[in-house]
């Protein structure tokens, strides 16, 4: 190529001033078009307006430092409720010089829960993380933990049986005779104990005082009700799921009876039957924990929604990973454990977190049957004669407290979704 | 003959252990009798806990005097009306939130969808953060909110604020005039239905006017026409009756006029602004699935913004937003049961004072379950219905 300008003249020439830079973006963003310009014009008014009265009353004219209600009134927002508050609003009733327990249970969840959203640990690793972290959480919130025989004897029966089933076909002698020897101990053993020959014996570890559910409160108790009612809804939700997928009629019917069932009535209702039905299905005599009954009714509501996220993983599967394992001579725990669920929960992360999300939010409802979780601790707050009347600060604070959680794992949710297609994306 | 060949081939002779066929009932076999099993183990339960404790069992109590105040009722009752009475009074308050949560929450859902898609970045991003403010916070938390701020931060109803003398806002609700009750009025509805139809009709005609000639039918503005004049007609035929029944302060509170209750306001602005963020993120991703050539084609067949979104855009996007809708329908349906929690009294909290007075707590169960998925399916129905009206008809 020939070139016909003096190099001295070469000098590229600056793009003009409004296509470019703030000046630039603006014109094109806010100012493209009359009507958008009158738009933009208004919007900002509009957020002027809202900013200028929501700063005055939460910051410059607000209190943070009364003592009293009464000190409060007539300024800006009282955060000093808050401040005076929060020791209640996160732990509840716990008891006031324990609140280290609820504080380090807090962390160890979050730590649970951070970890298992690292990719590197979605093998045994996760077993190990959950065991430890709810060993801790447990440990630290009732203070004494009674791990009972038929536990154990329970333990085993299903490792066994899960070691048989998957490894059948792999297993060396030896390995298989470990496997039946689990199985067989907890099977003799759990008849055992029902016949009443072995003793209800338990191993006790008990290093701090014992605090029962009906004092415990505030954030813990949310957390515990969202962790734990996913983590055993969540095979649940996969047996479901499996049931709904499965041409054995009977296990098809009551499978999708059961999740039209519980998706066409509200949680409320289900907690309400839990608070009032439970009881009377049990023998006399037997009582259940209100707190067990909360959460037996997450665990129930959670399965039915889970179960359907995962079918629409199953339905994503081509049918010929179905038939490569049948073909290879696979039975069906190792088709659905090996080949078919690795792939179809891979799918289904982003949508099954964005159900945890709303899981999350519906434990609130428990308020409704009187268990004290942050929701209803924050509100309990209000009653406070001393305190009265500053509603929008407290819910504020806790709509705040709701929203970082769930905001956080929006995004995670989001990243991931980016992530898991990496290898579909052009 | 291959296909025949392949069919008649004999089955391979295997141990009845490994017979699949085999092996699948005696698994159902198994799983049906633990479920039945559990079953039977917990009405046995129940009824010898029932007995036990001397509570009577089966519908009659429907039929009692219910005994309790219901504060805002769309029909007559009393607490000297039935049971029954009582949780219809409390299904037709479901229903109603239900009914213009639905309508409202899609109206405000549409509009912040397509505001999210603006080439403004300003309103783009007041849109977002409204979403992101309203979904990731619990609703019952927004329902206590609502419901607090108008309980206490509106004035009482002597130093209530008011609109023109005739429109007040207090702690105990909106009160406005209404229309002094006339045998018209029902003539009106009628005609409002006969409307409804007629507009109906009149769009069929002109959609097949315009596919035939070309020419376009002003669709949207003649129904209206046919919707609201026919009702002004019947009114204009009957004397045009206009006496009002207007709110006055007597004692400490209003008489006449009619009210909205706080509970009711707070409960429905509650479920529109919460449900219209998730509807908004429907609509959104729906527009969104839509290829790009779409909109350039509008454009480039000189369409403005407004009338490619209308005619070209949101008829084909309905197509992929009509299904989560339908969930998200059900959800305000649901979380309708949520009054509860600030005294608004729908279904749910009907059937609790019925629980804790008869104790009779699974009739009432029943009762409740029967009601949601009744309605819960006939939306499901109708939205099926909707939806297939709509599917891309292919040859």
């Amino acid at each position: 190529m020939t070139d016909t300008m003096p190099a001295g003249d070469r000098k590229p020439i600056a793009p003009p001033v409004d296509e470019t830079g703030p000046l630039g973006w603006a014109r094109k963003n806010l100012f493209s078009s009359w009507g958008n310009g009158i738009t933009t014009v208004v919007l900002i008014a509009f957020v002027v307006w809202v900013l200028s009265w929501f700063l005055e009353w939460a910051l410059f004219t607000a209190n943070f430092t009364a003592t009293t209600g009464a000190e409060c009134r007539g300024g800006g927002a009282c955060w000093a409720l808050i401040r005076e508050k929060f020791r209640y609003i996160f732990f509840g009733s716990f008891p006031y010089e324990q609140h280290w327990r609820p504080l380090f249970a807090i962390i160890a969840m979050l730590a649970m829960l951070v970890l298992s959203a690292d990719r590197r640990m979605w093998n045994w690793r996760l077993l190990v993380i959950w065991g430890l972290g709810s060993f801790v959480t447990f440990l630290l919130m009732f203070g004494q933990l009674h791990i009972p025989l038929s536990l154990i004897l329970v333990v085993a029966l299903v490792a066994g049986g899960i070691g048989l089933a998957l490894r059948s076909g792999l297993a060396t002698s030896s390995e298989r005779m470990a496997y039946y020897a689990l199985v067989g101990i907890g099977a003799v053993g759990l008849v055992l104990r029902i016949a009443g020959v072995l003793p209800k014996w338990s191993i006790a570890i008990a290093p701090l005082s014992y605090v029962e559910t009906s004092l415990w409160g505030g954030l813990p108790v949310t957390l515990i009700l969202a962790t734990y009612g996913l983590a055993f809804a969540f095979p649940y939700g996969i047996l479901l799921a499996l049931g709904r997928r499965s041409n054995l009629p009977l296990i098809k019917g009551l499978c999708v009876g059961f999740i039209e069932l519980i998706r066409g009535v509200p949680l409320i209702s289900l907690l309400i039957m839990a608070s009032v039905m439970l009881p009377l299905f049990l023998p006399s005599g037997t009582t259940i924990d209100k707190f067990l009954r909360a959460q037996v009714a997450v665990i129930l509501f959670a399965g039915a929604y889970i179960a359907e996220v995962i079918r629409g993983g199953l339905q994503s599967l081509p049918k010929g990973q179905f038939e490569a394992a049948d073909a290879m001579g696979l039975n069906y725990p190792q088709k659905t454990l090996l080949i078919i669920l690795p792939q179809a929960l891979r799918v289904v992360i982003p949508p099954l977190i964005n159900t945890f999300i709303g899981f999350f939010k519906d434990t609130s409802l428990v308020l409704i049957i009187g268990i004290f979780d942050f929701l209803n601790t924050a509100n309990q707050a209000l009653v406070d004669p001393n305190w009265a009347g500053f509603p929008g600060e407290v819910y504020l604070f806790a709509a705040f407290v709701y929203f970082i959680f769930c905001y956080s794992m929006s995004r995670y949710s989001k990243y991931l979704e980016f992530e898991l297609n990496k290898g579909t994306r052009r | 003959m291959a296909v025949e060949a392949l069919g008649s081939t004999p089955r391979a002779k295997v141990a009845p252990w490994n017979d699949p066929v085999i092996r699948g009932w005696v698994f159902q076999i198994v799983v049906v009798g633990a479920v039945g099993f559990l079953a039977w183990y917990l009405v046995s339960n129940t009824i010898d806990n029932l007995q036990r404790q001397k509570i009577a069992s089966g519908f009659h109590f429907l039929g009692r005097e219910a005994g309790f105040e219901i504060g805002d009722t769309m029909i007559e009752y009393s607490p000297a009306s039935t049971y029954a009475r009582a949780i219809w009074v409390g299904i037709l308050n479901t229903l109603r939130v239900a009914v213009l949560g639905i309508l409202l929450s899609t109206l405000l859902g549409t509009l912040i969808g397509v505001g999210r898609l603006s080439p403004n970045w300003l309103l783009n991003r007041i849109c977002g953060w409204y979403v992101e403010a309203f979904r990731n916070v619990p609703l019952l938390l927004w329902l206590f909110l609502f419901y607090k701020l108008i309980s206490e931060a509106f004035p009482g109803p002597r130093q209530a604020l008011s609109l023109w003398n005739s429109v007040f806002l207090s702690n105990r609700g909106v009160y406005f005039p209404v229309p002094l009750a006339d045998p018209i009025h029902k003539w009106m509805g009628i005609a409002f239905l006969v409307g409804i139809a007629a507009a109906w009709f009149v769009n069929r005609w002109g959609r097949k006017r315009q596919e035939a000639t070309g020419q376009p039918f002003p669709g949207i503005s003649a129904g209206l026409a046919i919707i609201i004049g026919l009702p002004a007609l019947v009114w204009l035929a009957g004397g045009a009756p206009h006496h009002m029944s207007w709110p006055e302060l007597k004692g400490f509170n209003f008489t006449g006029g009619t009210v909205i209750q706080p509970e009711f306001t707070a409960l429905l602005i509650g479920l529109v602004l919460y449900t219209s963020a998730f509807v908004a993120e429907i609509v959104r991703s729906g527009i969104l699935a839509l290829h790009k050539g779409q909109s350039e084609a509008a454009a480039a067949l000189g369409l403005s913004r407004g009338q490619s979104m209308r005619l070209v855009l949101l008829p084909q996007a309905l197509r992929v937003i009509v299904p989560p809708m339908t969930s998200q329908y059900l959800n305000i349906t649901k979380n309708s049961s949520l009054a509860i929690a600030i005294g608004y009294p729908d279904l749910v909290a009907s059937i609790n004072v019925t629980i804790n007075q008869t104790g009779q707590a699974i009739e009432n169960i029943l009762i409740i379950m029967a009601a949601y998925l009744s309605v819960s399916l006939s939306i499901s129905a109708f939205m099926n219905w909707y939806n297939k009206s709509i599917a891309l008809r292919e040859r």
